[in-house]
This record gives structure tokens, sequence and C-alpha cells, in this order.
């Protein structure tokens, strides 16, 4: 007896994986985005805010959770079509010409390990901050020690610094451009479409890249520009802990 | 060798209904113990091996091409004629038959063009259930449009794709058979002799055109549906690979050929821009709805920019000399009229090709443009234009159209009685690959619905009547050595063509030469001198390709496009010599054959008394002396009349 | 008349397994009206004369629509005119991008392997059509053609999708050698058809399993197929088949297997 067909096992399965995994970290990055934005409104409304993400644990570590396999399933099924398709062209061409695609599409290989880089650091920065800060650790910022209690310190002394604000723009570039081509190629690879709407696929992924750029690009630059200071207010959050 | 059409008697439209009545049946469960082989994937090969596969057959079926989808059929553009009078505009089968049978100018035989008449019904239903997407209206119903001067709106179309489409959905139906085991394909696959075994065809010799393997295929029945011989002209509207080898081997082995010099030319086909040219574009005839055709008056004129040609310096021969019609008169009227422009008057447009005369008219389109406005010719013709535009890179809104008539089709092949078996037994030949239905002169629209008339509905039912009669062939080994003789055969040919004794010039040198021989003599017009000359020059043309033609073995596999090419050319030759015989036998003008000799106003002038028949060829083992046979057509029905269209 | 002498470096491979190489011809005095296989004719008629192997390639109808024809003309499949097959390039357009020099190679996938020079074998795309690519009709089962009207709407979009001449430039052009395009067209012509309702879902499903079987890379939406495709097919149509093989997967109440490699 043979074996059935499984979604999984095929390109467009894979493909579907892709996409929807995508659309769940399309949406954590919306919000993630929605959220840190509150670092305008003041120091003690973004920790309050960064306070109100733990108190409800099973939602934090449901979020989490979901989030690492939303992250495996994408980069699994990419690295297998990855190399299916490395695989289905096994001479190249001599001359090689692009008529349609786009510079994004064509980096989504490279601009996707970026990502998983730059998340890595930015978890390193941001939630296990003793990494990256204090004596001994990457960057051994002076005077500067992580503080459990005051996320908002933590982002902004961080932004203070080039080796923090390089890898962090690089990231967030790498993000956009992944998202360009990422956002419309969800609807594609999902069969969302329409010929009525079809223009609003482009529209929306144009949009959505770039506001999330220049929005999570906003922070260093806020702080570059002196907008955004760090804090003297103390906090004690338990919940941080 | 004795012609029997085997032709049912009684009523016409009874005709097909009491032989299927009266024929024999072969049994559910005994049809996988007989093998039939199928030569040729277009409308008919492919239709035929899928519905043979769907009743249970074992069936082979072979092609040149990489695929059975890219069989000439696929060209044809216009549409196909179905008696379905959808349009309530009073057509009927009768009507189709009766237009059928006049325009092949009474040279075909009448049960066998009101068969195809009344199959044209199914043919619709059939491709519609299988997905092909005929234009519709927009109620959602099919739409038709009149085509070629018919008084009745019948032609189904597909944008201008339906043979293409036509032929996807006789592939999806083969590709489903041979997915469910009832046929085997073997693409690039060439057959290159046909086993005859106690008189009857028993088999095929094939060349695997990828490795030059030569295999023996043993078969209780072999369908022939390999298209037309219009390479023989070189320059035509066929495919590039299109050629008379299947037919011409099983000639050679007593299938009797027939009519071969009826051809079709088609006036409307880009002409050439120069010598390299191996192959010609046809445009839809539809072309002259709204063209006006023109030469300039001047043999002067005939290199200037046309639009510096003031209008009164303009010959607008086809209005001038047939009023009533004008640019509207049948294909051959227009194409040899635009033969005498160019190459008698010295009229013709268009690069000059050294040696020759120019060969091009004008269809100029700029009254119409004025007339009806841009926009609308557009959408009448838009793609033909862009068409136009891509291969000669003039705007035709700008610049008139520059046409030529070139070869089309070709009604002559092998001669099969009303089962569509030849000569041999058990050789079944389908398509326009046989003679039957069109006469001297086919009907537009009638190609595609001929090959799968004999495709899905007649062979089918044929090859099923004839192996019910039969009941069992004698076993036949492929260690048999009928088999082994017809290897070897092939093989030898094979070394003999890689192996000229003088080897100078490419195949195609030949097979240019001996087009321009054709289609000089045995072209649009012909006459008894210049065919004799034809006879004289092919003659010794076809010793030297033997002596000259060089084809070089090939490193690695021998996958040997030049010997694939070498093969046909050689057989081209002597199908030339007898189209050539064929058409000095026939004194008389009829359709599509065109004896200067014998006109009436110019017109083709038929001699009813002396040529009412089918003329059957028999190889004699000499291709400078065929035999001649003949069977006598009769017309129960539509009386013989004279074409007049002044 | 303009002519030109143009450097041709075509891929040269002897078979499947053999290593292949370009060589480097000259081919004279070419005229700007020749199409650009006339010039490749001129070209192996020479090398003939002169005792060197023609080049071999594919073609046969040479009006743009058999879809035998298949050579990446400097990296383009099809070469560099859009909606253009490359027996219905012609001279004056490579002329007019001013080339002197070209490159011409095969159709680059492993699911089509070379069968010489630029030959290759493209029995893949059959394989597809024969895992599913038809609508299961009897011969003369038929009924009344014009028993089921089809809005004239949905017949027109369906043409688009049946236009597909099997040449297979979508998998030439596309980065990761995939089929999808080829495969959607036959997906959503009878897809979308009352005709084909029945086996609808069934029929993508096979056919998308043929297609991976096959050793085709999976499409990443790039729309490479589209622009070279002769015809114009849109990408729209891999989109549609996509909703319909995922919808069938997940909802279908029964399994279809999953084919066996490809040959």
């Amino acid at each position: 007896m043979q074996r059935a067909l499984t979604l999984y096992n095929t390109t467009i399965g894979k493909k579907a994986v892709m996409a929807a995994s995508g659309f769940i970290l399309l949406g954590f990055t919306v919000g993630h985005l929605s959220g840190n934005l509150k670092a305008f409104a003041g120091p003690t409304e973004y920790n309050e805010y960064a306070r109100w993400l733990r108190t409800v644990p099973a939602l934090l570590w449901g979020a989490r959770i979901a989030l690492l396999f939303a992250v495996l399933a994408h980069i699994g099924s990419a690295f297998q079509l990855w190399k299916r398709n490395k695989d289905a062209r096994p001479s190249r061409y001599q001359k090689n010409v692009s008529v349609a695609t786009d510079y994004a599409a064509k980096t989504m290989y490279f601009s996707g390990p970026i990502l998983l880089f730059y998340i890595l650091f930015h978890l390193a920065h941001l939630t296990f901050g003793g990494m990256l800060f204090g004596e001994g650790a990457m960057f051994g910022i002076e005077g500067y020690a992580w503080e459990v209690s005051n996320p908002y310190n933590n982002m902004v002394r961080g932004f203070q610094h080039w080796p923090v604000v390089i890898p962090y723009v690089l990231g967030v570039v790498a993000l956009g451009v992944h998202l360009f081509h990422g956002i419309w190629s969800m609807f594609q690879s999902l069969g969302a479409n329409h010929p009525k709407y079809n223009h609003l696929r482009r529209d929306l992924a144009i949009g959505l890249a770039a506001l999330l750029t220049l929005g999570n690009l906003s922070f260093p630059i806020a702080v570059m520009a002196g907008y955004l200071e760090p804090t003297n207010l103390t906090f004690h959050f338990p919940e941080l802990m | 060798m004795e012609l029997k059409s085997h032709e049912p008697t009684g009523p016409i439209e009874d005709r097909w209904k009491e032989h299927k009545a009266h024929s024999k049946l072969v049994a559910p469960h005994n049809r996988r113990k007989y093998q039939v082989i199928v030569v040729g994937s277009g409308l008919a090969g492919g239709a035929a091996a899928a519905t043979l596969g769907e009743l249970g057959y074992n069936v082979k079926c072979f092609c040149y091409q990489d695929s059975p989808r890219r069989a000439h059929s696929i060209a044809a553009q216009g549409g196909i004629n179905a008696a379905k009078n959808y349009q309530n505009d009073g057509d009927s089968v009768y009507r189709l038959f009766y237009d059928t049978v006049k325009g092949g100018d009474f040279r075909s035989r009448e049960s066998n063009v009101y068969r195809l008449a009344e199959l044209s019904l199914n043919i619709i239903d059939q491709a519609v259930a299988q997905g092909v997407p005929f234009a519709r209206e927009y109620g959602g119903l099919l739409a038709n449009r009149s085509f070629g001067g018919a008084q009745v709106s019948r032609t189904f179309y597909a944008r201008g794709q339906t043979g293409q489409q036509l032929l996807l959905g006789a592939y999806s139906a083969l590709e489903r058979q041979i997915d469910a085991g009832t046929v085997k394909m073997f693409p690039r696959h060439e057959m290159l002799e046909l086993i005859v075994h106690e008189g009857k065809a028993r088999g095929i010799v094939t060349r695997n055109l990828v490795n030059g393997k030569i295999d023996v295929h043993v078969a209780d029945v072999v369908l022939l549906c390999t298209g037309g011989y219009g390479n023989v002209f070189y320059l035509s509207t066929n495919a590039m690979g299109s050629n008379c080898t299947a037919v011409w081997r099983a000639h050679r082995k007593g299938a009797a050929f027939a009519n071969p010099c009826y051809t079709q030319i088609h006036p409307t086909c880009i002409p050439r821009s120069g010598e390299y040219q191996s192959k010609l574009t046809l445009m839809s005839e539809s072309l002259r709805n709204d063209g006006r055709v023109w030469v300039p008056r001047n043999p002067e004129d005939c290199d200037k920019d046309p639009a510096k040609i003031p209008e009164e310096d303009r010959y607008y021969y086809l209005e001038e000399r047939y009023p009533a019609f004008g640019n509207l008169v049948p294909r051959d009227v227009a194409s040899r009229n635009a033969m005498y422009v160019c190459e008698d008057e010295g009229l013709g447009i268009g690069p000059k090709i050294p040696g020759e005369p120019r060969r091009g008219v004008y269809l100029d389109f700029k009254s119409a443009i004025d007339r009806l406005g841009e926009d609308l010719i557009m959408e009448r013709y838009g793609n033909l234009f862009e068409m136009y535009e891509r291969i000669t890179g003039d705007d035709p809104r700008k610049t008139p159209m520059r046409i030529y008539p070139a070869t089309h089709y070709t009604m002559g092949g092998l001669w099969v009685d009303y089962n569509l078996m030849s000569t041999i037994d058990g050789l079944f030949v389908g398509g326009e690959a046989n003679f039957s239905d069109h006469g001297a002169n086919r009907l537009g629209a009638s190609a595609l619905m001929q090959g799968l008339a004999d495709g899905y509905f007649v062979l089918p039912f044929t090859v099923g009547n004839y192996l019910g009669t039969i009941r069992k062939t004698e076993p036949l080994e492929e260690s048999d050595p009928v088999c082994q003789e017809a290897l070897k055969s092939v093989q030898a040919r094979v070394e003999k063509l890689m192996n000229a004794p003088d080897p100078t010039h490419a195949p195609e040198y030949f097979h240019r030469k001996l087009g321009n021989i054709i289609w000089k003599y045995c072209g649009m017009s012909r006459d008894a001198e210049g065919l004799k000359k034809a006879l004289e020059e092919i003659r010794p043309l076809r010793e030297e390709f033997h002596e000259k033609v060089k084809v070089l073995p090939q490193k690695g596999e021998t996958f040997n496009q030049a010997l694939e090419r070498a093969g046909r050319v050689a057989d081209f030759f002597e199908l030339g010599e007898l189209m050539c015989i064929d058409a000095l036998e026939r004194d008389e003008s009829c359709g599509g054959h065109f004896r200067t000799e014998h006109t009436i106003d110019g017109e083709a002038k038929r001699d009813d008394e002396h040529f009412q028949h089918v003329a059957a060829w028999e190889w004699t083992g000499d291709p400078s002396n065929p035999a001649l046979h003949k069977e006598e057509l009769t017309f129960e029905y539509v009386k013989p009349t004279m074409r007049s269209y002044k | 008349m303009k002519t030109k002498n143009l450097t041709l470096h075509v891929w040269r491979q002897d078979g499947p397994d053999a290593k292949g190489a370009f060589e480097t011809y000259t081919a004279e005095n070419v005229n700007e009206h020749m199409s650009f296989l006339e010039m490749l004719d001129d070209l192996n008629e020479k090398l003939i004369i002169e005792g060197k192997e023609p080049i071999a390639f594919d073609h046969d109808c040479r009006e743009g629509i058999c879809g035998s024809c298949n050579i990446v003309v400097n990296g383009y499949a099809h070469g560099p005119q859009e909606r253009t097959t490359v027996c219905q390039l012609h001279m004056r357009h490579v002329f007019a991008l001013g080339w002197s020099e070209i490159w011409l190679e095969p159709w680059r996938a492993a699911a089509f392997p070379v069968i010489k020079d630029l030959v290759v074998d493209r029995g893949a795309l059959d394989r597809i059509i024969q895992s599913g690519g038809y609508i299961s009709i009897r011969t003369g089962s038929a009924r009344d053609a014009n028993e089921t009207p089809i809005p004239k709407p949905i017949s027109d979009r369906a043409f688009d999708a049946a236009t597909c001449i099997g040449c297979g430039a979508c998998v030439a052009a596309c980065p990761n050698a995939s089929a999808s395009l080829f495969t959607a067209a036959k997906v959503s012509h009878l897809g979308m058809l009352p005709q084909g309702q029945t086996e609808r879902f069934d029929r993508v499903r096979k056919m998308v399993a043929q297609m991976d079987a096959e050793g085709f890379g999976s499409c990443t939406n790039h729309g490479e197929c589209e622009k070279a495709c002769p015809k114009g097919i849109s990408i729209d149509f891999i989109a549609q088949m996509n909703r319909d093989f995922v919808k069938a997967m997940v909802t279908s109440k029964h399994d279809v297997e999953a084919p066996n490699d490809a040959e």
C-alpha cells in the first residue's frame, strides 16, 4: 500500500506552512511595535505595559510557545524548500537575468537568517539583558547595570551605543525587506486572490513593511536624537523578576 | 490491386447507422488481447489512440515530437465546422454534406462526406465535455461564425487557437489512457517501415530519435495518422518536422496512394524575406473580410514605399477581375491571381530574392480603418496584426501587409475504403494522411472536423469491426524473418544516408531544390509541359541527393537531426515525383489542381467524363513508373455543377 | 537590409550524463529579417558542410504554438522579447538590443535532463498531465454541447489558462525551476469550468503530487515565469491552484496516494 499524500510533504503545503507561520510572526511584530510605541508616552507607561504583559503567565507563555513554533516551522520549511529548490536546478545558467522579481524576493534567503541573528541579539539585549550589559558582558557598558524592573532604561541605554544600534537597524531593515516580499507572498501561497482586490495585496505589503520599518527605527532615532532619555525613576516590579 | 470502397448502399442518411448495426464487434474482455499501433498523435491519431485505449485495446502510440501535444494540428487557427444549427440559420447535416462535396469539386466519396457531416455534431459535444473553451456568447451558449464564404454560421472557434484547444482536448484524453495503462506512448520515435505479414499490416519498425535504436513493434492492426505531405514544397505552413515517411513506407509496402496532386494553397501567408527561410506562417483568412488586395500598376513602383503610390496607380486586381466577390473570392482563386500578378505580370512587391520574381501582394487595411475606425479593426484583427509585426517588423496600420500564398494542406493521401482501411488489410489511415473526405479542395474549418471524426468516431469502430471479422491474427514474433528483414532494410537505409559516396551538402540543400521544382511546376497552376520538365529535373536531383547528401555521425548518443531530415527528404523525392506524375495524368482542372490547359474564362474546368475518379497509385518498385488504378465516383445526391465566382 | 556577424556561445552536451561546455561560433551575415532559429539553421548547414557536428535544438511549428522550441538566450527563456517563443524571435529585435555576443543555453532543471546540446527531455510535464490533467469523459458519452451554458467571463478566464503551450519556459525562468505555472494553468483551466468540477479537488491533489515527484522546485512567488511565458499566463492561477490544493487537503474525506518518485 502506498502512503497517502499529506499536506506537509508537498511543496505547496510547505509554502502554506511558511505563509501561516509568517502570518503569526507578522501579527507579533505588529503587536510588538504598537506596544513598544508606549516608550513615547513615558517610562512609567512603558514599564507598566511591560509589567502588565507578565501578569497573565498563561498568555505570555502561550504566546511565547506559539511564536517559537511559528519560528521553527517557518525556518524548517524554508530550509527544506531551499534545499529542494537548489537541487531542482543542479547546473546554473551562465547568463542569468531577472525580469520580474525584485530585490526583496531574491534575498529572502539572506534577509531570513539576518532576521534570525537579529532576533537572538534583540532577545539578548532586552529579554536576557545580562548577556549584553554589565561587567564581563558583551558590550560591558560602563556605569550601567541591567535593571530588571526598568525595561525602558534597558532599551534607551542600549540605543545610546552604536554597537547596539547598528545590528538593530540592520535587523529592522532586513525585517522590512523580508516583509515586503513575505506579505505579498503570503497571500499568493495561501491562494488569497481575487481580481478585484489583487492590487491591494502589493499595497498592503508595501504599507505594512514601511510602517514596521519606520516604527521600529523610531526608537534608536529618538534615543540618538536625545528625545528619549534614561529615566531616574525607580521601579519595582516583582512580575519582571 | 482492386479498389473496393465498401460503401454501404441505401439512403445516404442511414448508411453509417446501418453499417454500424451490421458490423462485427469485439467483446470487452477480448479487447486487451489485441495490440494496436497508432502512428501520429495529432487530432486523428491522438483521438484514435485515446478512444481505442478507453475501449480496452492494448495501444502503442508513436510520435516524432517530444510530446503528443505538439502535433501540427495545434497550429490550425480558424475553427471547426459542425452542423449544429445553433444559430437557427438553416444549417443541417445535409447542407454541410452538400457544401463539402461541392467545395471538394466533386472528387470525393459521397458516403464518407455524409458521415463526416453527421459526426460533426458529436465532435463538438465531445470537445466541450473535455473542457475545450470554445468561444461563447454572453448568454453562455456557444458562439459561431461564418467561415470561408459559407452561407451559414456553423464554425465553432476558440480565439485563433482552435486547433490547439482541440488537440489539447484529445491529448488530455490520451494522457488519461496512458495513466490508465491502456496506451503506451513512444515520443521521439519515428516510423521507418511497415511490417506486412501474409498480406496484413502487422507492425512497424521505428527509430528512437534519442538514442538511434531501431526496433520492431508487432501488432494486430496499424493506424497511420501522420498528417499531410505539404513539406514536399520545402516552404509550407506545415511544421518543420511534418513528413511523409510513414505513409510513403506504407505505400512502398502496397498501400495505394490516392490523388497526390491535390494540394491546397492558402492565400494569406506572410511572404518569404530571404533564401534562408524554411517555413511560412499562415494568417487567418478572415483578414480578407476587411483588407483590400492590390499591387502597383507599374512594375517600376514595385520597390517604392506603398504610401507614395497614388490611388490611380494601384491595381486592385481581385476587385477588378471579380466584381461580385472581390477580395473574398475562394482560396484557390485568390491564390492563383496573386501568382499571376507576381510571376507572370511582374508586379509583385516585397524584398527581392536573387533569381526570383518578387512574390508578394499588398493587403491594405487603410480604407477599412478610415471607414470603421482603428479600434474596431484592432478588435477584429489585433492579434493577427501583432503576429505580423513580430515577424516582419511592419505595423499593418501604417504599412499595408504583404501576403503571398503558401502550401497549407494536402487533400491527397493513402487510399482508404469506407472503413478507412487502406489497400493493405489491417492498415488504417486517418486524418490528413488519408485522401477520403475533401475531394480536390478542402473547405475552411473542415480539417479539424475530419481529423476528429476519424479519430474519435470512425476508426475505433471500424478497427473493432476488422478485428471482429478476422478474429485472430497469425502469431508473429519479432524474430520472424519478415520483421527482421524490415529491421535490416531500415538499418541499411540509415547506413546509406550516413555514408553517401561524395558527401558535400546538408539535406536541406536538396530539400530546398526539390521544393523549388515542385512549387514551380506542380504548385498553384500546372501544365503538361512544366510537369514533364519537373519529372526530368527531379530524377537526377534524387540521384544527386543519394550521392552527395552529408549526414555526420554524432558524438555520444545518436540524437541526429540531420539524419532525421535526410530520411524525410529521401521520401519526399519519391513522393514529389508521384505528385507530378499524378498531376500530369489528371488532364483536367479541379479544386486545388489547376491545369492551365483546362479553363473557362480563367477558371478551373473539370472533365467529369474522363476524370470523375480517384487516381490510386500502386508502387511497382520503380518510383518513376507507378501503376494507376481508378475508383470511379458516383454522385447520387449532389449533382456536379461548375463553380463560378464571377 | 541590415546584416551583422554575431558571436554565439552555445551549450554543447553529448547526453544526459555527459559534461557540457560552451563552444563559440560565428554566425556570419545574419540578416535582420531572419528568425533566431533560421540563423541557427544557416549556421548548422555550414557546420555540416565543414564536417562539424550541427547544434541540436528542438523546434517544430515555428509559429509559436507547438511549444517545441526552447532556448535560453542571454539569460532570457525564449529570448528577450515578451510573449514570444524563440522560434518567433526575429533578429531585428536582437540587433536593436545591440547584442553582438549571445549565450545559448538549454532549459536547466533537474526535471529536464539534457538529451543533447539544447534539447531537453520535458516528459515530466506530460506525466503531470497524466496524473490528472483531464476531464474523464468517455468518447461518445458527452451530452449536447449547449446543455450547460458557461458564463462568458468564466469561459474566457479558463481560456486564458488553457493557452499554455507546455514549452516549459516557466520552469526555465524560475529561480527554483518550479513547474507551478504549468501545473496551475491546467488545474485552473479545468477547475473553473462546470465540466471539470467533479474531479476538481482530486485533480489538483494528484497533479501537485506528481509535480513534486518530478523534482521541480517550489514556487517562491518571484513572478519570473509569468514574464517568460510566451502566452503571458498570469501567476494569479498559481494562487488559485494553491487555494484549491490547500482546501482539498484540509477538507477532503478521502486520501489520494502519493506518487512514486519520478522516473
